[in-house]
């Protein structure tokens, strides 16, 4: 049984759809994220379900319960803020005792959950402080603990790594993992980092303008995108406009041949049924693209060109592949070895090549 | 629900007072402004009586007019209050601009360690009494005063200056007592005003005085607006500077209101005396209030 | 920070501060002249003083003035402070745009206005004046100034901290009392020693409103200044100046101090 579920939920704000008619299950002890650009919704969405905002229509349920009218003091669900919203006047004990006091619990039994809580996140040494006198890093670990000291069936969690630094983030995504899969609770977190949602979550369901696109776990949403937005919006992508060919099924796949504009003939799975001459994309991610200066002896997908642009990132060096028909590819390869050794440079004329799995057919 | 309740509640209780304490009376006033003199407590005509109903609902309104207005249109002692009030009001507000700028200025430039302190010097005045500040100048501006005495002492004049009874003293007491707030809005400007620039008018071929009109200037222009009308409203309806400074032949519109209500007990004229203040004002105080509103969005 | 602080700044400044502080430094000087003559120095005396402190009239005016004040500033906070949230927080609703008007308005109307309507409303509502009509009418414009000082804290209130305790089970109300309040202290604290000044100070619509027994300081200072200068009116001037320049400064030097705390880190 799932412990969320949103049933056709529509939230208004004026003439504007903020959720446009959401349906969504979330099973328990999953790390759930709510991925996609800003104004997607996906705020909205997590609102609703602390009890912030009320539906325009649909329901939310929780545990099988509607909770759509429940004010948000009375749900067992607790939210993290984007902001931390540490309350400045209290030190960080108190902050994380906050709750506690609101609820019908003992003196002792709040002071020995404050206590367990404030180990969890490692702030014994900090239990006095005001959140003034704490690091962002600190603040996060705060906030964290505060809203998990009621135990809650859920936990939702507004970009809660926004105000980090890179390198800080990458730590904090580990631990947040960490201390989901040591309590158990489900996690319901909202992102615009793509790269955060798949380190963290099990499952992401991205967003666009109000609607969920894609509900999948992570590597199903990068290999097998079901449309342009999604293939676009997670990681990089090379798009290439053509038409359907032939359609063949090998394997239980099904793989098509797509005539490109410049008339070259490509095969690549099919991320969504497609029937020959209709118009559709080839979507390929640059790092499975190989580059030589040689035509290699067989591939089923292969297009030449000159390189136009190499950018260096250091591990990676991506290779902007100008096409005859004058459209940019860009193929990238992982640098195991020196620099100076680098056999591609520019005005290079290179051939391009890749297996009909790597690359997915999406329609328009 | 409760939470519908109770932000009903939060509105109404604020609401309802100022709509019975602060709205209301200026429809009393109003009304009384159309009434006449009578010799009886209180002493006007007509009085309304509930209990006669719709008839006498009707036989009240019949007998309003606009007596007490055209008794002040007519008699030049009230139009010559309404003028020098005015005349007072844009000249100690323009005299107010011209000394808070340069001070507002010096302190928006002034070390970041010393502008709380001057912020605090400009405010510390405001919290002290009005009628005490006032009161002060009474002893510098006298015949007899110090600054007579001074200006002697030092030869520049031989016979002491008329200043005390004179609308010069009310200029000085208003520009005195209202100069914070001309210098606190002038200042909030000024202070977040990027220095940068100025510099980067000064780069683009500017010269120092130039640059100062063509951008110090225009940026300070929102603070200069809300001083001005800081002043020159409260100046308008001012009572306490020219009755203890302005001696009996300045006439001021609040003067002349506390006189017929006080010393005449004409409340007719009194509340018509009112409600030409307050006709005069309320253009000021609408735009007044449309720009401290915007002020409230913009920091939002 | 290229600021330049010239000479022609410093020499503004220093004219603009001894036009604000020379009349009151003046006053306090004469309030320690032996002579009742206030413009003729003839050596200093505190007899003034001890002269104050055996006029009961001038005493009484000072209870019930304090009296007033203190119903006031407290009255005014509360309203005031309601109307702040309405201001910020409540949105658009029926009759908003009137609201925010009389807020405002009583911030500059002319004090003469504001006194005499209220008094011709008491009249019309048959309220026997004194204390209690004095301490609405001062109520009614103190708590626009109360309004304006919270609102302008409200507005910069993050939203969140209240949300984070009712997700944390506080109702409404809770929220406001363990949260909001207390982070909104300071500006609360301030609308009310300004309603508390404000009420002290007023002449004008004290002298509109008030009734037999219900005399203030100011009715009562204005009386005697009418007459002309008076040493034991400076002193008097003198002592109120006092207290509340130290309320002020003490105020100012624990907002600093907070400040300072807030601001050890980050």
């Amino acid at each position: 049984m799932p412990i969320v579920e949103f049933d056709a939920v529509r939230k208004n704000f004026g003439d504007f759809a903020a959720v446009d008619g959401v349906s969504l299950k979330i099973y328990p002890r999953e790390f759930f994220a709510l991925l996609g650009p800003s104004g997607c919704g996906k705020t909205t969405l997590l609102r609703m379900l602390a009890g912030f905002e009320t539906p325009t229509s649909g329901r939310i349920l929780l545990d099988g319960q509607d909770i759509s009218t429940v004010p948000p003091n009375r749900r067992p669900v607790n939210m993290m803020f984007q902001s931390y919203a540490l309350f400045p006047h209290l030190n960080v004990r108190d902050n994380i005792a906050f709750g506690l006091k609101r609820s019908n619990r003992s003196k002792s039994e709040v002071e020995d959950r404050t206590a367990e809580m404030l180990n969890l996140v490692q702030m014994n040494d900090f239990a006095s402080r005001k959140p003034h006198q704490l690091s962002g890093g600190q603040r996060q670990r705060v906030a964290l603990a505060r809203s998990l000291a009621k135990n809650p069936k859920l936990l939702l969690l507004d970009e809660p790594l926004g105000a980090l630094d890179a390198k800080l983030r990458e730590q904090t995504q580990f631990e947040l993992v960490n201390i989901q899969e040591k309590l158990g609770t489900t996690f319901i977190i909202v992102t615009h980092d793509q790269e955060e949602a798949m380190t963290v979550a099990t499952r992401i369901g991205l967003m666009n303008r109000g609607s969920l696109m894609q509900v999948a776990t992570p590597s199903e949403i990068y290999e097998n995108p079901n449309s342009r937005f999604v293939a676009d919006f997670i990681g990089d992508v090379n798009m290439i406009e053509g038409t359907a060919g032939k359609v063949t099924k090998r394997d239980g796949e099904a793989y098509a041949e797509v005539k490109t504009m410049s008339a070259a003939t490509l095969k690549a799975r099919c991320g969504v049924p497609v029937s020959s001459g209709e118009k559709c994309w080839l979507a390929i991610r640059p790092e499975k693209i190989a580059v030589s200066r040689t035509r290699p002896r067989s591939a089923a997908n292969l297009v030449s060109g000159c390189v136009d642009d190499i950018a260096y990132v250091g591990n990676l060096s991506t290779y902007h592949v100008k096409l005859a028909d004058g459209s940019l590819i860009k193929a990238q390869t992982a640098n195991r070895e020196r620099i100076a050794r680098r056999e591609i440079t520019w005005e290079d004329e290179v051939w391009l090549s890749w297996s009909p799995d790597a690359a997915i057919m999406l329609s328009d | 629900m409760a939470a519908g309740l109770r932000r009903y509640l939060l509105i109404v209780v604020p609401y309802a007072w100022l709509l019975v304490f602060f709205l209301a009376p200026f429809f009393i006033v109003l009304k009384i402004s159309l009434s006449d003199l009578a010799v009886a407590m209180p002493p006007y005509t007509p009085t309304f009586d509930p209990s006669a109903g719709w008839e006498g609902f009707k036989a009240f309104i019949s007998q309003l007019d606009f007596e007490s207005y055209i008794f002040l249109a007519t008699d030049s002692l009230y139009v010559n209050a309404f003028f020098s009030s005015l005349q007072i009001a844009v000249l100690s507000t323009f005299l107010a601009l011209l000394v808070a700028f340069p001070m507002a200025y010096g302190m928006a430039r002034a070390p970041d360690w010393l502008r709380p302190l001057l912020v605090m010097g400009v405010i510390l005045p405001f919290w002290t009494s009005f009628l005490i500040r006032v009161y002060a100048w009474v002893g510098i501006l006298r015949s007899e005063g110090l600054l007579n005495q001074f200006l002697i002492w030092t030869g520049i004049i031989s016979e002491p200056l008329q200043i005390m009874n004179t609308p010069v003293a009310v200029y000085i007491g208003i520009v005195y007592s209202y100069l914070p707030f001309m210098v606190l809005p002038i200042y909030a400007t000024l202070e977040k005003m990027d220095e940068s620039l100025l510099e980067a008018a000064i780069d683009l071929g500017c010269s120092r005085v130039k640059a100062f009109w063509l951008v110090t200037l225009p940026l300070a222009m929102p603070g200069i607006i809300a001083g001005c009308f800081l002043v020159f409203i409260p100046a308008m309806g001012e009572f306490v500077i020219p009755e203890l400074l302005g001696g009996s032949r300045t006439l001021m519109m609040g003067k002349t209101l506390w006189n017929e209500f006080f010393s005449n007990r004409d409340w007719p004229v009194a509340s018509a005396v009112a409600i030409v203040l307050l006709l005069t004002l309320v253009v000021p105080i609408v735009i007044f209030q449309r720009q401290a509103e915007r002020q409230q969005e913009a920091g939002r | 920070m290229t600021r330049k602080f010239t000479w022609f700044n410093a020499t503004s400044l220093t004219f603009a501060f001894a036009f604000l502080y020379l009349p009151i430094l003046i006053l306090i000087v004469y309030s320690f002249n032996e002579s009742k003559l206030v413009t003729v120095w003839a050596g200093f005396s505190t007899k003034w003083y001890g002269e104050l402190l055996h006029n009961q009239a001038m005493l009484d005016a000072a209870w019930v003035t304090f009296r007033v004040a203190f119903t006031t500033a407290t009255l005014a906070t509360i309203l005031g402070t309601m109307a702040a949230y309405v201001l910020v927080r409540s949105g658009r609703f029926y009759g908003r745009t009137l609201f925010s008007g009389m807020i405002y308005a009583p911030l500059v109307m002319p004090d003469v206005i504001i006194g005499l309507s209220l008094l011709l409303l008491f009249i019309a509502m048959n309220i026997d004046r004194g204390m209690m009509t004095v301490i609405i009418a001062h109520t009614t414009f103190a708590m626009c100034y109360v309004a304006v000082v919270v609102s302008s804290r409200l507005i910069s209130f993050d939203r969140s901290l209240e949300e984070a305790a009712l997700d944390l089970g506080c109702s409404p109300m809770e929220a406001f009392f363990y949260v909001t309040l207390p982070i909104i202290a300071p500006s609360v604290v301030a609308g009310w020693l300004l309603a508390f000044t404000l009420s002290l100070d007023d002449l004008v619509i004290a002298s509109f409103t008030t009734g037999p027994g219900a005399t203030t300081l100011p009715i009562k200072i204005w009386s005697a200044v009418r007459l002309g200068v008076s040493p034991e009116i400076n002193a008097l001037s003198t002592i109120l100046i006092s207290i509340v320049t130290v309320g002020v400064i003490a105020a100012s030097t624990i907002d600093r101090r907070r400040a300072a705390r807030a601001g050890e880190r980050g």
